[in-house]
């Protein structure tokens, strides 16, 4: 992975957060994916995410397998510490690094190749603990590093740069998460920030693990015609189910409250998600309707967006196991030493 | 009748039928002796199977304290009769075969040379008691009472066990006992007890505890100060988990919130048991994992990461029997090279060997020091005979004043003053750089990453940026050689031929010597108890014309990790092996040294 670091210069007038941070303190390196790779737009949005939420940059972990999508932790957040693992085993590594401190925001960066294929064991596992992150999925349908293979999330019919049709049919991330448990389903597409930026913040802010499927297309071996996963393909086929707003907790919201087809879902750190009912007959809360409809609608050829479910209500990893609520990685040796007498009360079992 | 009886020296072994309820019939009979104050050891030879399968448990009752295989069977109850040709087989010469003559067997197979006497095990028991599950299990109580009689172990002794085993449950005590009463009295009445082989009370146990290594393995993680355990069930090592778990219920929940400061992780296989340990290392966490040789292989890929990227982990790897699946439930010391140099590229990995329980206590929890120490993974390579079967060993110690040693991790208070952190400088010339924590201090960021990186930590092809990292952990790698715990020596002066072993070869050596010693054949001793070896293992190999090297695998792995580490002529060092996948013994070492010795290769 290439890593070249941005001057670090903005100009004065830049808006801050409420850290009185800029976008800037936000970013990472340059990328060096293809120019017009969705991939990048996937970076700028969790650059805005982030900064709007104001988390202190240091107080994130970027985690990622390999491919190019898990090239994207260097492109963001220079001030936090980055985990580039092995291909599809990063959802083990947030894992770990989860339980030994639950108080930093995770952000896992993946891809389709590394997600679905040789990761979808950790990927699923990673949902059935509930593990409290958020997860990317940065999807092309194709292998980029390698030159263009079919992933297993190309679509059945979908055409490679050199003329070869998929036979195979693919996984889908949103309804294989759905299927699973997962607490927070979204799919968009990375040409969409307007939609891209208010998810990514929801899954930041969303209690267990949240998993954003992003269509980002790969402007190299994946956006030509007879593509599923090109950007001409996906904006023609776009289908949004819900529209989100995330207002975070001190925001006054009452103007918001206004329009008519606004559900309200507050959020365990108290902030709140306004989800904008844009197909009729769309409830983000029935996981089982919420499959159906997105089973029906990708037969018919849609992308369909938004965010696809939501359960505020289940505990994540931390809550199931009673873990204690100070990082384990910190804990004082004195909390953590049972002591002579205690090894003696063992070994009097064992006389 | 033996020619030569004996007090305090004889094995029993039991054959039984897997899933019976014979375990607690036989921890009984061993911990009878054991609080009789006589050193003894037990052998649990168990089928990779549920149950219905054959299953042997063996003995081993020593005046002198050897507590290895000893290799023969003095004593035999074949309670399993498809078994019964082999157990009448495995009788020594002069030893007793106890059958359950409930079905006859007695005119089956005679062997002139040994006593074979029957007892109506089942049917006293069908008689005793009305349930079916009670009448199979108490024949197991029953063989004890008869053995009680005939070896004559004291009968308070185990009424005293019975109760301390029963409190609260006066049925099964009640049972329990009258089976006993049952088996002792039968004996009693139709054999001439005692036999030649006797129990004798003695004070040579007290200050001991009979433990299997995982469970103080398990003990070594949890006084370490681990706080992420992650694993995938394997055979032999899943009970390092199941007493951790136990452990860190006790001891680890907070007795006011009641939550626990231990987390603990059934990974979805030993890819993501290892991904976890090593994410919770990089995040500052005590982290472990038991496995087995197959999970050794799953996690290489992971073990090269850990090397490269230097993070801290503990892996507590039981040996059984390889190579693929192998033997699940046998022994073996066949993971060495395995580990030694796990993952592709050149990797090497800091090994720790226990000997014994005792030692599997220790090591492992030396390892979280050594990880945190040298940032970087450490495998305790114990075994199936240390893991899982009960040893005696000293009483278990911990100093109060430890604190974990937690290494090189650059606090916020040092980052504040520092201009610029970067990952991968040796500043201190050790070759062990500092590290940072997440969420600790905005300048202590850096970029976690398998692919090559420079000393600054940041992404590198240049050939020369690449080599001066894998060059530094060279460095680090003759760092550790002065950190991990030295071998374990006994010179005699003027003595040319060396022994040197590992792990639990410990005990057959021990053994082998003072039996070669005795006969006149003089030897030092070697015993490593770490990868990388010190400088004293270089020394010995020059002090010797001969150097055995006795363990346990087909290939002589340790041998060759010699010859590859250390300068050495091939021809000194002469390969001992056993590797059938029961534990060594010390006939198994006299044996091979005696061919050697015959050929000329000892001085």
């Amino acid at each position: 992975m290439s890593f070249i670091a941005k001057p670090k210069v903005s100009h004065p007038g830049l808006p801050r957060n409420a850290l009185g941070l800029t976008l800037r303190d936000y970013e990472g390196g340059m990328s060096t994916l293809c120019a017009g790779c969705g991939h990048d737009s996937i970076t700028a949005a969790l650059v805005q995410a982030a900064f709007e939420l104001s988390i202190p940059p240091h107080r994130m972990a970027k985690l990622s397998g390999i491919g190019c999508s898990s090239k994207t932790p260097a492109y963001f957040a220079s001030a936090s510490h980055g985990f580039n693992s092995v291909h599809g085993r990063m959802a083990s590594v947030a894992t770990g690094a989860n339980a030994a401190n639950g108080q930093l925001h995770y952000i896992g960066v993946s891809g389709d190749g590394d997600t679905l294929s040789i990761g979808l064991g950790q990927f699923c596992h990673a949902v059935r603990r509930n593990l409290n992150m958020l997860y990317v999925l940065e999807n092309n349908g194709v292998y980029g590093l390698t030159k263009g293979q079919f992933s297993a999330s190309a679509d059945v019919g979908s055409k490679a740069k050199k003329g070869e049709v998929n036979q195979q049919p693919p996984i889908d991330p949103c309804q294989l998460a759905l299927s699973i448990g997962c607490t927070f389903v979204a799919r968009s597409f990375s040409g969409d920030k307007d939609q891209l930026v208010p998810l990514l913040k929801a899954g930041l802010s969303h209690r267990g693990f949240a998993m954003v499927d992003v269509i980002s297309p790969c402007v190299t071996f994946n956006d030509h015609e007879g593509s599923t996963k090109s950007y001409d393909f996906t904006r023609k086929h776009f289908h949004a189910a819900i529209y989100a707003d995330y207002v975070p907790p001190a925001t006054e919201i009452r103007s918001r409250q206004a329009a008519g087809s606004v559900r309200e879902v507050t959020m365990h750190d108290g902030s709140r998600l306004l989800l904008h009912k844009v197909g009729a007959d769309y409830d983000p809360s029935d996981r089982v309707a919420a499959f159906e409809y997105l089973s029906r609608r990708q037969s018919e050829g849609q992308v369909v967006t938004g965010l696809l479910f939501i359960d505020e209500g289940k505990p994540d990893m931390h809550e199931v196991q009673n873990l204690a609520t100070e990082p384990l990685n910190t804990m004082g040796y004195a909390n953590l030493n049972p002591g002579q007498k205690a090894l003696d009360a063992i070994q009097a079992r064992f006389r | 009748m033996s020619k030569n009886p004996s007090d305090n020296d004889f094995t029993v072994k039991v054959a039984n039928v897997n899933g019976t309820g014979s375990a607690s019939a036989n921890t009984l009979l061993m911990k009878a002796f054991f609080r009789m104050g006589i050193p003894v050891a037990g052998k649990n030879y168990f089928p990779s199977n549920i149950q219905g399968l054959p299953t042997w448990y063996e003995i081993r009752v020593s005046h002198d304290g050897y507590i290895c295989r000893s290799g023969r069977v003095d004593v035999l109850v074949a309670m399993n009769a498809e078994t019964y040709r082999k157990d009448l087989k495995d009788v020594a010469p002069g030893g007793y075969l106890i059958y359950d003559s409930t079905w006859p067997r007695s005119q089956q197979l005679h062997r002139e040379d040994i006593t074979v006497l029957g007892v109506p095990l089942a049917r006293m028991c069908n008689e005793r008691f009305t349930k079916t599950r009670e009448r199979v299990l108490m024949k197991n109580i029953a063989y004890v009472g008869v053995l009680a009689a005939l070896l004559e172990i004291d009968t308070g002794v185990v009424r005293q066990l019975l109760q301390d085993s029963f409190a609260g449950k006066p049925h099964l005590l009640d049972s329990n006992q009258a089976a006993f009463d049952l088996g002792f009295a039968c004996a009693k009445e139709h054999f001439s007890c005692p036999l030649p082989f006797r129990a004798r009370a003695l004070d040579r146990t007290a200050g001991h505890v009979m433990i299997d290594g995982n469970t103080t393995a398990a003990l070594g993680a949890l006084f370490a100060g681990a706080t992420v355990a992650a694993w995938y069930p394997i055979t032999p090592s899943t009970s390092v988990m199941d007493a951790f778990k136990r452990f860190a219920e006790r001891y680890r929940r907070d007795p006011e919130t009641g939550r626990l400061n231990v987390a603990i992780i059934q990974a979805e296989d030993e890819l993501a048991a290892i991904g976890m340990v090593l994410g919770a290392g990089w995040n500052g966490a005590r982290s472990f994992t038991p496995t087995s040789g197959p999970g050794i292989s799953l996690m290489n890929e992971f073990l090269g990461y850990g090397y490269f990227t230097e993070i801290p982990a503990v892996l507590i790897d039981v040996q059984r029997c390889g190579p693929s699946t192998g033997m699940p439930t046998r022994t073996q010391q066949a993971d060495i090279m395995a580990c030694a140099y796990a993952s592709h590229g050149d990797t090497r990995h800091v090994l720790l060997f226990p000997a014994n329980p005792e030692e599997a206590f220790y090591l492992s929890a030396a390892a979280f020091d050594l990880a945190e120490r040298l940032q970087t993974p450490v495998i305790v390579l114990t075994d199936l005979d240390i893991g899982m079967n009960d040893w005696m060993c000293r009483d278990l110690k911990w100093d109060p004043a430890y604190q974990p040693d937690r290494g090189k991790v650059m606090p916020a208070e040092q980052l504040e003053k520092i201009e610029k952190f970067h990952r991968y400088l040796d500043a201190d010339k050790d070759g062990i750089a500092w590290r940072t924590l997440p969420g600790v201090h905005p300048k202590g960021a850096y970029f976690t990453r398998g692919s090559g990186h420079n000393m600054y930590g940041a992404y590198t092809e240049d050939a020369k940026e690449y080599q001066a990292v894998v060059d530094r952990l060279r460095c680090k790698w003759d760092t550790a050689k002065e950190l991990v715990p030295a071998p374990e020596v006994d010179y005699t002066d003027g003595c040319r031929t060396g022994i040197i072993s590992v792990g639990s070869c410990d005990g057959a050596v021990r053994e082998a010597r003072d039996r070669l010693a005795g006969a006149g054949v003089r030897t030092n001793y070697l015993r490593v108890k770490a990868f990388p070896f010190g400088r004293q293992v270089q020394d010995f190999l020059d002090a010797h014309d001969r150097v055995y090297v006795v363990e346990q695998n087909r290939d002589a792995q340790l041998r060759g990790l010699l010859l590859l580490e250390l300068n050495a002529d091939p021809t000194k060092l002469i390969p001992v092996l056993h590797y059938d996948g029961l534990p060594i013994t010390a006939a198994d070492v006299i044996g091979k040294i005696d061919q050697g010795m015959a050929r000329g290769e000892a001085a």
